[in-house]
């Protein structure tokens, strides 16, 4: 049960509030693209479509590289799930611990029951 | 009924566990500051890992160090410093293995016999938290990697 990341998903959201963003990652679907590509197809600016990929990269939904003197946009999702995996590993790690602790911690609680009634007779 | 235990990713720098521990805060805190007890639960049998060693000088600047053993690979280390330690209610420590290291601060908050304890790991940079789940190979990061995978694997 992960409570997964509340600014990650705002991260998104806001992101996907756009109709050009939406737009572009429904073009990624499809496949990679560079962004004089996206650019082209959305009748924008080179400096307006590096600006809205740079909100869908800081969310995550989408990975850029740059080959040569070009930079290819991908879908990102992959590092949203390897967060999430990661999450959810750390997680069980710390519950394991947590299992054993509640038997030390029980332990103790028996201990201190058993030394008050000792103080008491 | 077992305790759930939840994580979240609050900030781009902060992680935050949260488990209910059924025992006054005093008996979870004596858990958490007992060298001979933070053994037994640190390293749970059931991950494979072994744990060799296990000091902690739970004073403010007191330092600590667990060494864990993980079959015919080499010995791991977990180290660092406590700059908080306030019976029973809160524990603060650094970790030193790399400039990435988190401080990790520890809550223990009794309601009605039951402590909620709430672990919040704060990262020097968003970046250093990235690396951290990236598993990025330098060293310590790899190694907590694979234990990562081991885990699932046992989970």
């Amino acid at each position: 049960m992960v409570q997964y990341s509340r600014t990650g998903f705002d991260a998104s959201f806001a992101a996907l509030s756009d109709a050009t963003r939406r737009g572009v990652l429904e073009q990624l679907g499809r496949a990679d693209a560079s962004i004089t590509d996206l650019a082209g197809k959305f009748h924008m600016t080179l400096t307006g479509m590096k600006k809205h990929v740079g909100v869908l990269e800081q969310a995550g939904l989408v990975t850029t590289e740059k080959v040569g003197r070009v930079r290819t946009c991908k879908l990102g999702l992959r590092r949203l799930e390897e967060e999430a995996a990661w999450i959810e590993r750390y997680r069980r790690r710390w519950d394991a611990r947590f299992d054993e602790l509640d038997e030390v911690v029980e332990e103790l609680k028996r201990k201190e029951k058993l030394d008050g009634r000792k103080k008491r007779e | 009924m077992k305790n759930q235990t939840t994580v979240e990713r609050r900030s781009e720098r902060e992680l935050v566990l949260a488990r209910t521990f059924n025992a006054p805060a005093r008996i979870v805190f004596e858990a958490w500051t007992t060298p001979k007890l933070l053994e037994r639960w640190w390293a749970p049998k059931s991950t494979g890992v072994t744990l060799l060693s296990c000091e902690a000088d739970v004073r403010v600047g007191g330092r600590y160090r667990f060494e864990f053993g993980h079959g015919a690979s080499k010995p791991m280390a977990f180290f660092g410093r406590y700059i908080e330690v306030t019976p029973p209610s809160r524990l603060v420590w650094t970790n030193e293995e790399s400039d990435d290291g988190a401080v990790t601060t520890v809550t223990f908050e009794e309601q009605d016999g039951k402590t909620l304890l709430v672990l919040h790991e704060l990262y020097p940079s968003k970046e250093a938290l990235d690396r951290a789940i990236a598993g990025m190979p330098d060293g310590m990061s790899e190694t907590f990697a694979q234990l990562d995978e081991l885990l699932a694997t046992l989970g």
